[in-house]
């Protein structure tokens, strides 16, 4: 059975370059708190691992079913801000209080996509930008029940130590993210949403006509892409400790799009590989205080400018290539397919035959 | 108490009209979703302050410097960073978030965070049915108006107008008729954005000018244009009006309702869209239809 394991992790992981690659960068992320405790360090890879579920989660949504949602912030809040009362109020722990927040964003989820069943494109990306908008006035008018301004601050926190908080969220962001990543993965043999929704990006009509409820995969992808996103809102609260109304900021529910569109859309490692890079570069900037967000700013543009598709689907052409024949990722040093043996580089081999 | 809400309500509405009937233009022409448009607003109102007050330039030869410039500005940034962008979708909103940001924290870096204010054009105030408001504020509703009017002309009485009307109906029919698609683009754009300036314009001495005062109207044009019904321009100029005096009534009428008015606005916008979901004048397209 071992052996068995060992010949699945060679054929699915270190065959594919991507797969290694990414395989690695988690490896590396596990020894991080042996290498240092500094808990700054600590704290920011905290927050990476939070936002990596947010991004994700948004990814689910905009990057396989089309449903661009400018509104992710909300789920997010919803989530954060009912942990956080459950905490306050009613001292619950962390490991009730975050998944009941994620049900909760959930079920908000569920409401939101009610609109979004009947609204297109364009329509629903620009109504889904009022939804944090609608939900701030909400949070101002209830000052009594979600402290307004202020937030609620009183949250218990995640764990005890820094380290065990970084182990918490490392291991809540891989499981998360696997599972977004099974869900949506149109190869995936477990599972055949994945499938279900390249056929609804390919051609929504021709997916209903061959038989797929274009509606039902919609509403599960919402109910997905919310539950994950309160994942990482409760997740959040507990680390910070403190839920407040920022959560509602347009630019909250921007960063998710700025790091998966960095990162690539419709690929849950982009969204993932975008909070990576693009959350400590911001940290960074924090040498420069005032240029900052001028900096960040710039970045995005110039990133957009030279690679509108994002840097994995950017990097993966650079160094994988399908079977022509049989469909199998090869890596690009490869002459011929690992399984059927088909040569891969055909296109470069009909070249030189015409030189010749 | 009446009069005011009437007064105040057009005055909003006209604002938000000219913001909202320019971002309609560009997005049914381009398919552009400009969430930089108010970015450009924000750029109108301080450039006049940088005129006026830092200059000492005249006030009607700021007015046309602070325009002329910030559409050169709009032009540029759709010819450097949007054109070779526009197919996507998802792309072009980011960049233009983007760009929105580099605005703000320009003049955030360039005049500080500090409120700034800029005189008004016409200083006094003037009696109408009853109530006295200041001579500003009648020139924002007059100046919006008499800019909105030349757009309309301009759509419907000259050709150029007529290869934009065209575009926002059939891109690709219009391209094989021989009209170019990108200049038609790029002029709608620099209308566009030249309706953003005027209202940052003529808005500025009623606003508390700062880098973030492109937020609110943002989302209120957004609001419009949804309402309306996307690439309806006059289903945006309606909608704007609608938004300005619920807005107003509800500042007027409800207790701290100044905290909530947008709320109150865009939850309306919700519920039209539930019962109407291509909005109050909306089209759809042969190919988003399904």
């Amino acid at each position: 059975m071992i052996r068995g394991l060992y010949k699945a992790f060679q054929g699915n992981i270190m065959a594919i370059p991507g797969r290694a690659m990414a395989f690695f960068c988690l490896l590396l992320l596990c020894f991080v708190p042996l290498v240092t405790q500094e808990p700054y360090i600590l704290l920011v890879l905290i927050f990476v691992n939070v936002f990596a579920i947010y991004a994700a989660s948004w990814d689910v949504l905009a990057g396989f079913t089309g449903q661009f949602n400018m509104g992710q912030g909300a789920l997010f809040a919803i989530a954060a801000y009912t942990a956080a009362i459950l905490s306050r109020d009613l001292g619950w722990v962390p490991w009730a209080t975050i998944p009941c927040g994620a049900l909760v964003a959930m079920l908000a989820g569920f409401i939101i996509a009610i609109p979004s069943m009947r609204l297109r494109g364009t329509y629903f990306t620009l109504v889904s930008l009022t939804f944090p908008l609608i939900l701030a006035g909400i949070v101002l008018v209830f000052v009594d029940f979600t402290g307004g301004e202020k937030g609620i601050s009183g949250v218990s926190a995640l764990c005890q130590s820094r380290v065990a908080a970084y182990y918490t969220t490392f291991i809540v962001m891989v499981a998360s993210v696997l599972a977004m990543w099974k869900f949506t993965d149109a190869r995936s043999s477990l599972i055949r949403t994945g499938l279900a929704f390249r056929a609804i990006q390919e051609d929504e009509i021709s997916a209903r006509c061959s038989g797929i409820d274009t509606t039902r995969y919609k509403l599960a992808a919402f109910g997905v892409s919310a539950f994950f996103a309160g994942i990482s809102g409760g997740l959040y609260v507990h680390v910070m400790r403190v839920a407040g109304p920022m959560m509602l900021d347009l630019l909250w529910s921007f960063s998710p799009i700025i790091w998966t569109i960095f990162g690539g859309m419709g690929t849950i490692g982009g969204a993932v590989t975008g909070v990576f890079v693009l959350y400590p570069v911001m940290e960074l900037l924090r040498v420069i205080p005032e240029l900052r967000m001028f900096v960040y700013a710039c970045l995005v543009v110039l990133i957009i400018l030279f690679m509108p598709e994002g840097i994995v689907p950017w990097a993966r052409d650079k160094i994988e290539k399908q079977c022509p024949r049989c469909k199998l990722i090869n890596a690009m040093s490869r002459q011929e397919c690992r399984a059927c043996g088909a040569h891969l580089h055909t296109e470069r081999k009909k070249l030189e035959t015409v030189k010749d | 108490m009446l009069q005011m809400i009437l007064l105040r309500g057009a005055m909003v509405g006209a604002v938000y009209a000219s913001l909202a009937v320019g971002f309609s233009l560009i997005f049914g022409v381009a398919r552009i979703v400009n969430l930089a448009h108010t970015a450009f607003f924000m750029l109108a109102a301080y450039m006049l302050f940088t005129a006026t007050s830092m200059l000492g330039l005249n006030t009607f030869l700021s007015i046309v410097i602070s325009i002329v410039l910030v559409t050169a500005v709009g032009v540029a940034c759709y010819k450097a960073f949007l054109e070779r962008i526009r197919e996507h979708e998802g792309a072009v909103i980011l960049m233009t978030v983007a760009l929105a940001l580099a605005f703000q924290e320009l003049m955030l870096l360039l005049f500080s965070g500090v409120y700034r204010g800029v005189a008004p054009f016409i200083a006094g105030n003037v009696d109408i049915i009853g109530v006295t408001i200041p001579i500003q504020q009648l020139l924002i509703v007059g100046i919006t108006a008499v800019c909105l009017l030349a757009v309309a002309a301009f759509l419907y009485w000259t050709n150029l107008g007529l290869a934009v009307r065209v575009t926002a109906q059939d891109k690709e029919v219009t391209n094989l008729m021989g009209i170019n698609g990108n200049k038609t683009a790029m002029i709608s754009m620099a209308l566009a954005v030249a309706l953003a300036a005027v209202a940052g314009a003529v808005v500025a001495p009623t606003y508390v000018v700062n880098p973030y005062m492109w937020a609110h109207p943002l989302v209120m044009m957004f609001a419009a244009v949804i309402l309306g019904g996307l690439g309806s321009m006059k289903g945006s100029f309606i909608a704007a009006f609608i938004l300005g005096y619920v807005e107003v009534l509800v500042v007027f009428l409800i207790p701290e309702g100044s905290f909530i008015k947008g709320a109150v606005a865009l939850a309306i916008v919700v519920v039209i869209l539930f019962l109407r979901p291509e909005g109050l004048f909306g089209v759809t397209f042969e190919e988003e239809r399904l």
